[in-house]
């Protein structure tokens, strides 16, 4: 019996799981949206929500996270989430300013209310282009474990159970 | 030091002496994961919340997954070392004592009068709240005073994802078949 379907089918991690996954990504958008208030901030949020996602394909199996995030899904996030960012940049430079100068994004006050929306918005950029990359480096593994033995099982509870593999 | 900073710091040298004379990788990767979490305490109790928090996310939390994954690509195992070689001895005792002789020249950690806490710090901290308008000077200065940097970290990281897709299968539509999703 191979040890990663062992593994997946013990019924405390997947309660846990299911539990803490939701809890996770929702702890992952507080850090990203209270950045400016609190400790955190999109590189954080970024690694937090995407380590719940992994968590999830851990658990019950690359494949059905695969349904929620398929892999183009990340690339395409990994490549916005630095438009996004100098998106940002290149809208303050056409309000008058200079190159990622918020204040510009907010020519009525003094500026900080610019400051306040161009540092929301470019921190959402960081997120999703961190949370994006990890899933896709994680992606890069599960697919090149899958190119060599020819089955789907998850890298890591491979790693975890298949020691005696040497 | 305070006996907590001493108590982690002690535990953190403890878990590296451990890693590196580990033959067993699956082991040696959860304990780096713990080397990670120690160094994230000590980080919390230098009042660095922000740098605490990316080192317990990234650290203790992602790279051990992202080491399982690659300990699953080769063997569990290292492979006995034959004999043991003088000469990275050497070159690690060197620059070690070369990095701690180095922190001889540091000013005393905390001490008020460090150039760190006369020159910008005062004025980022009297101007952050009128010019920026947020309470976090930590998110201020990273997004707004240096946004350019950020940007270019943003990119690093995205460069970095790019390179590992490639060199583990390739990217977008050219990528090696998965599981049968396309075919190459």
């Amino acid at each position: 019996m191979k040890p990663p379907s062992r593994v997946r089918e013990m019924p405390i991690l997947r309660v846990i799981a299911r539990a803490l996954v939701p809890v996770i990504l929702l702890f992952g958008l507080y850090v990203q949206f209270h950045g400016d208030f609190g400790p955190g901030g999109g590189f954080q949020a970024g690694v937090i929500f995407a380590a719940g996602l992994i968590i999830f394909a851990l658990v019950f199996g690359a494949e059905a996270l695969r349904q929620v995030v398929p892999v183009v899904l990340t690339e395409r996030l990994m490549a916005a989430g630095v438009l996004l960012y100098g998106a940002v940049g290149v809208v303050a430079m056409f309000l008058g300013g200079e190159f990622l100068n918020y204040s510009a994004l907010d020519p009525l006050t003094t500026g900080h209310y610019g400051q306040h929306l161009g540092i929301i918005v470019i921190e959402l950029g960081v997120g999703i282009a961190v949370a994006a990359t990890i899933m896709r480096v994680y992606y890069a593994f599960v697919d090149r474990r899958a190119d060599e033995d020819g089955t789907g099982a998850d890298p890591a509870l491979d790693a975890g159970a298949g020691g005696e593999a040497t | 030091m305070p006996p907590v900073e001493l108590l982690l710091m002690l535990l953190l040298l403890a878990t590296v002496v451990v890693v590196a004379r580990l033959q067993d990788l699956f082991a040696a990767a959860m304990l780096t994961g713990i080397a990670s979490l120690l160094a994230a305490g000590l980080f919390v109790l230098m009042d660095a919340v922000d740098v605490a928090f990316t080192e317990a996310a990234v650290g203790a939390g992602v790279s051990t997954v992202l080491f399982l994954g690659a300990l699953s690509l080769t063997s569990r195992r290292e492979k006995q070392q034959e004999r043991t070689r003088i000469l990275p001895i050497l070159i690690v005792v060197a620059t070690g004592a070369a990095l701690i002789y180095g922190t001889w020249d540091m000013p005393a950690y905390g001490d008020p009068d460090a150039v760190i806490h006369h020159h910008l710090a005062p004025e980022l901290i009297a101007e952050t709240e009128e010019k920026i308008h947020i309470p976090n000077i930590v998110t201020a200065i990273l997004a707004s005073f240096r946004g350019y940097d950020t940007f270019g970290e943003v990119v690093v990281i995205f460069t970095a994802g790019v390179g590992v897709a490639l060199l583990l299968g390739g990217l977008g539509p050219r990528r090696r078949a998965g599981h049968g999703e396309e075919e190459s």
